[in-house]
C-alpha cells in the first residue's frame, strides 16, 4: 500500500514539474511561434524594410482593386484594432480569397509602408455554412444561420 | 475495475466485444460518410471540399485521443503496476498513429484548394506532425522494451512525457496566430451548421468504435504473443 502511494506521489510531482516546464517554454515562445503578424503587431514592432515576413488579417471590404495591368491587385489588411496595412500582389489569387475574409500574405514591407506579397494564402474561419444560405439577403441568411447553427455568435 | 485487470477475464470480454465494436463502427462510419459525401449541400465558401471534414475531424480527435489513452494507461501501469495497462497503452499506439497520419494527409489535401498550400509550419500543423513522430518513437520504444527485455516502465514514462503535446495541439490555434482556423466546436457550442454537424457526429461515433475495436484486437494479439513466448520458454527449460 505504501509503495503504491509513494509511486503515485512521485508520478504526480513529475507531471507537475513537466507541465510547469512546458508552460514556461510556451510562454517564452508565445511570439516566435505565431505564423504571422497582425497589422497592429506590425505597426507596433515593424520588421526591417525588405525582411521576409508574413502579414495576416482580414481583407477590408471595398478595398480590393485590380490595377490597369490586369494581374496586380491592391487591398488593405485590417486586424482586430484600427490599424491597417496596404498590400500589393501580382499573381493568381486563391479560390477562397474574397473581401471580408481572412488572408495570410508572405512578402516584405517597403519603406513607404506598403506590403508587397509574393504569395497569398486564404484563411478559412471556423464557420461552416451550406451554400443555400448564399443566395438569400444577408438578413435572411443570418436568420437562417441563427436557427440552424448552435451558439453561433 | 480490478476484475478486468485479470487477463483471462479481459480476453473473455474482448473476444465478443472486438467484432461487435468493429462491425458497428464500420456500419456507422460507412453510413455517415455516405450521408456526408452525397446528401449534404456544398459549403458557402469551400464548395465540395467541405466533405473532407467528415474524415479529417474524427481522425484528428482520435489521433489525440489515442495518446490520451496511452498516457492514462501508462499512469495506471506506473502507479498500480497493472500489466494489462501496459498492454492497453501499446494497443492504442498503432491505431493512434494511423489516425494521426490520415488526419495529416486529409488536412494537406484540404489545404491545397482552400488555403492555397499543401503544408505550412504553423502551430497546429507542426504540433500534429510532432504527435505522429511521438507515436513512431513510442512504438519503437515499446517494441524494443519487449524484445530486449528492458523494463516496460521506460515506454510508460515516455507515454506520460509525450502527453504534454496534447494540450499544445488543442490550444495551438488559440495561443498563436495560425493559418488553421480556431476551433469550430467548443464546450456546448458549434460554429458548424447543423446540416454538417449531424453526419460529423455520427462519423465521430463510428470512427471511435472502429478505434476501440482495433485497440482490443491489438491487445489480444499482444497478449497471445506474450503467452506463446512464455510457453516456448517453459518448453525450452523442460528440454534442458
Amino acid at each position: 500500500m505504501k509503495a503504491k502511494h509513494q509511486r503515485l506521489v512521485l508520478v504526480v510531482l513529475a507531471l507537475v514539474a513537466l507541465i510547469g516546464a512546458a508552460l514556461l517554454a510556451i510562454y517564452a515562445l508565445r511570439n516566435q511561434a505565431s505564423y504571422f503578424y497582425l497589422p497592429e503587431q506590425m505597426a507596433e514592432n515593424p520588421p526591417e524594410v525588405g525582411q521576409a515576413v508574413r502579414l495576416g488579417g482580414m481583407v477590408a471590404p471595398g478595398s480590393l482593386e485590380t490595377q490597369a495591368d490586369g494581374i496586380t491587385v491592391t487591398f488593405t489588411v485590417t486586424g482586430r484594432e484600427q490599424s491597417a496595412v496596404p498590400v500589393r500582389y501580382a499573381g493568381i489569387l486563391p479560390d477562397l480569397f474574397v473581401e471580408g475574409s481572412g488572408v495570410v500574405a508572405e512578402g516584405r514591407l517597403l519603406a513607404d509602408g506598403t506590403f508587397v506579397a509574393d504569395n497569398l494564402l486564404a484563411k478559412h474561419d471556423e464557420n461552416y455554412v451550406p451554400r443555400e444560405l448564399e443566395g438569400m439577403s444577408e438578413h435572411q441568411a443570418a436568420e437562417m444561420a441563427e436557427e440552424t447553427t448552435v451558439g453561433l455568435e | 475495475m480490478h476484475g478486468f485487470a485479470n487477463p483471462k477475464r479481459f480476453l473473455a470480454l474482448a473476444s465478443w466485444l472486438t467484432p461487435l465494436l468493429l462491425v458497428s463502427g464500420l456500419v456507422l462510419t460507412a453510413g455517415a460518410l455516405f450521408w456526408g459525401f452525397t446528401q449534404v449541400p456544398p459549403d458557402r465558401l469551400m464548395g465540395e471540399t467541405v466533405r473532407i471534414l467528415f474524415i479529417h475531424v474524427p481522425t484528428a480527435w482520435l489521433g489525440m485521443g489515442g495518446w490520451t489513452a496511452i498516457a492514462i494507461s501508462s499512469l495506471v501501469f506506473l502507479v498500480w503496476r497493472h500489466p494489462l495497462a501496459a498492454i492497453a497503452a501499446r494497443g492504442a499506439a498503432v491505431p493512434g498513429l494511423i489516425f494521426t497520419l490520415i488526419c495529416l494527409a486529409t488536412g494537406s489535401i484540404w489545404g491545397r484548394p482552400t488555403w492555397g498550400t499543401w503544408w505550412v509550419w504553423d502551430g497546429r500543423l507542426t504540433s500534429m506532425l510532432v504527435l505522429a513522430f511521438l507515436y513512431v518513437a513510442y512504438i519503437a520504444l515499446a517494441q524494443s522494451a519487449e524484445r530486449e527485455g528492458v523494463s516496460a516502465r521506460i515506454p510508460a514514462i515516455f507515454g506520460l512525457l509525450g502527453a504534454v503535446n496534447i494540450p499544445i495541439i488543442n490550444r495551438s490555434v488559440v495561443w498563436w496566430n495560425s493559418l488553421h482556423q480556431p476551433p469550430s466546436i467548443t464546450m456546448g457550442k458549434s460554429a458548424i451548421d447543423g446540416i454538417f454537424l449531424a453526419p460529423l457526429l455520427v462519423a465521430v461515433i463510428g470512427f471511435s468504435l472502429i478505434f476501440g475495436g482495433v485497440v482490443l484486437a491489438r491487445m489480444r494479439a499482444l497478449l497471445a504473443d506474450i503467452q506463446a513466448e512464455a510457453r516456448l520458454r517453459r518448453r525450452a527449460m523442460e528440454a534442458d
